[in-house]
């Protein structure tokens, strides 16, 4: 069985690479490089997949799930500009294939062990545009 | 693998009617859809491609190219025009259901693949084509 909880934040970056020139990010990730930045209101849906427990009836307390997303991920990125201000991003291009991946990467250690495990992180940069991830080890998802 | 979705919309008309059948017989299947001057839908289409982040860029598609292939393919043709009469592959008997939708947006894509992703990735995973709210098609590519 799986659950999903919903969280938003809010955050700004640019997406371009150091070895690139400006045209040649501008090529790549269009508008994305646009030198001082742009935001987004960005919805990361989390899933987790299990049985629920007998006694309780829960895969996995909602609420606990709620606080670990909002300690790990929404705290240190909401209202951010995630190149300046969040880790690993001053390195790494925050594409929204890149910041799912870390959020997958927060989140993962939290939720080891019990009727619980990290199914999918996807998260939306857009209405229209969204990434799922489902870890590295994973296959095709879906 | 990681998977990216993205979502386009168009406007079209179409009638389902089938050659094969007759005009009773018609009436009885399609009800509704099949009177004689069509009818329309905001259609939502869901692309969704999967493949292994690349390491510099941060992606697993270039969205830009992604964008263009479908505008060149599916949008600039689909959008404000009447199925039936306007997009060459349901001139014959093929009727617009969006299932047959899906293929013809399928067979698209396929067509200029290659010249859009000359890599073997990203690959096309899963086309959804939402007619109205309350109904969803989906059609699975890998």
């Amino acid at each position: 069985m799986l659950i999903t909880r919903r969280a938003e934040f809010s955050a700004s970056h640019v997406c371009g690479q150091s070895s690139l020139t400006p045209p040649q990010n501008h090529e790549l990730y269009g508008a994305a490089a646009n030198p001082n930045g742009h935001g987004h209101n960005y919805v990361l849906e989390v899933t987790l997949e299990g049985d629920p427990d007998p006694v309780t009836g829960m895969i996995f307390d909602l609420k606990t799930l709620k606080e670990i997303i909002q300690k790990n991920v929404v705290e240190p990125m909401d209202h951010r500009f995630l190149n300046y201000e969040v880790q690993p991003f001053d390195k790494l291009v925050p594409t929204a294939e890149n910041v799912a991946a870390e959020i997958w990467k927060r989140l993962e250690p939290h939720l080891m062990g019990g009727h619980a495990r990290l199914k999918n992180v996807r998260l939306f940069e857009t209405e229209d545009l969204y990434v799922d991830y489902t870890g590295e080890q994973a296959g095709a998802s879906q | 693998m990681t998977r990216v979705t993205r979502r386009y919309r168009f406007a079209a008309s179409h009638r389902l009617n089938s050659c094969s059948l007759s005009e009773q017989k018609n009436r009885e299947l399609y009800g509704k859809c099949n009177n004689p001057y069509g009818h329309g839908h905001d259609y939502l289409l869901e692309v969704s491609v999967a493949g292994p982040l690349d390491a510099v860029s941060g992606q697993v598609v270039n969205v830009l190219t992604l964008d263009r292939l479908v505008t060149e393919n599916v949008l600039q043709d689909f959008d404000h025009r009447y199925f039936n009469a306007d997009v060459p592959e349901f001139s014959g008997s093929r009727v617009p259901t969006s299932e047959n939708i899906l293929r013809v947006i399928e067979d698209r894509l396929r067509a200029k693949w290659r010249e859009a992703f000359p890599r073997d990735w990203p690959r096309l995973e899963s086309i959804r084509l939402q007619e109205t709210k309350r109904n969803r098609f989906e059609l699975r590519t890998n």
